[in-house]
């Protein structure tokens, strides 16, 4: 969560910044390069396989534990995917690109700006903070009628970090295996998916 | 693009092989966090620079929050049958 609260306030100061043009004589259009994205996915690699965590839950638990990242994919895409015709100004696959973050905000606008722009890349930071948020406050109400897995499902990949301490709390210790797992495989699906997705 | 996807297998390879230095694996959660600061900072200076998105701020954001309510319930709703055919006691 205080994570979630420093890259706010970075994006925050950022807009006042742009708004005063602070830098924008100095800085005028930034882009950052499509090496700087190279850089920050081989990081994100090494962060995934150097997690001991998954080989552990994969060795000690049920394989029926894949089905709850797959249908956080497969319910995400598949609601998404008409309601985005209800949606004006924004594609069918722009929507599901921007959903294909599940809440990975920082590393899906990171790649949405660099693939599309930044209007989109604003719409998946957006979104994605959202999704967490909700995940935060819905938690309990999610688990009183959608059952145990409805906030790991909802929190997508932060399950494994930011909403883990309130999925927990209201689900129960068997279910934080699950959760980190959840969120563990999406996190390593999200730059798959949404590159495929705009390519 | 497909590059992309070859330095997150590059990294995860690597990370594989570095598991048990957890000093490296540490460096590089810090480090991804202040790519990310400084990205979003970035971000931030391009909105605020940016009359279409300026202007567009308030319908970008109901966009975004339409996106995320069906993100949510499709994945709810998902994860509701495998809860009730696969978990539930």
């Amino acid at each position: 969560m205080k994570k979630s609260i420093i890259m706010l306030i970075f994006f925050l100061i950022g807009i006042i910044f742009g708004m005063k043009s602070l830098l924008g004589k100095f800085i005028g259009k930034v882009d950052i390069s499509l090496y700087a994205l190279y850089v920050l996915l081989f990081l994100v690699g090494i962060g995934i396989g150097g997690d001991n965590r998954i080989w552990k839950i994969v060795k000690n638990v049920n394989i029926k534990i894949f089905l709850v990242p797959l249908s956080v994919i497969i319910g995400t895409l598949l609601f998404v995917g008409p309601l985005s015709f209800f949606i004006p100004g924004i594609s069918l696959r722009d929507s599901l690109a921007i959903v294909s973050g599940f809440g990975y905000y920082s590393l899906s606008s990171v790649l949405i700006t660099q693939l599309r722009n930044e209007t989109l890349g604003v719409i998946a930071l957006l979104s994605n903070i959202t999704r967490e948020i909700v995940t935060l406050l819905l938690t309990p109400l999610m688990v009183k009628y959608f059952g145990k897995l409805a906030p790991i499902a909802s929190g997508g990949a932060t399950s494994m970090d930011t909403t883990l301490p309130i999925i927990t709390k209201f689900t129960g210790k068997e279910y934080a295996m699950i959760s980190v797992f959840n969120g563990i495989i999406l996190t390593l699906i999200v730059p798959f998916l949404i590159t495929l997705i705009l390519r | 693009m497909l590059l992309v996807i070859l330095f997150l297998f590059l990294g995860i390879l690597i990370g594989s092989l570095l598991k048990s230095k957890e000093t490296v694996i540490n460096m590089t959660d810090k480090l991804i966090e202040w790519f990310i600061y400084i990205f979003l900072f970035f971000l931030g200076i391009s909105v605020g620079t940016n009359e279409e998105i300026a202007m567009n701020f308030l319908k970008l954001g109901i966009q975004a929050l339409i996106l995320t309510a069906g993100a949510i319930i499709g994945s709810v709703i998902a994860s509701y049958f495998v809860y009730k055919k696969f978990f539930k006691a």
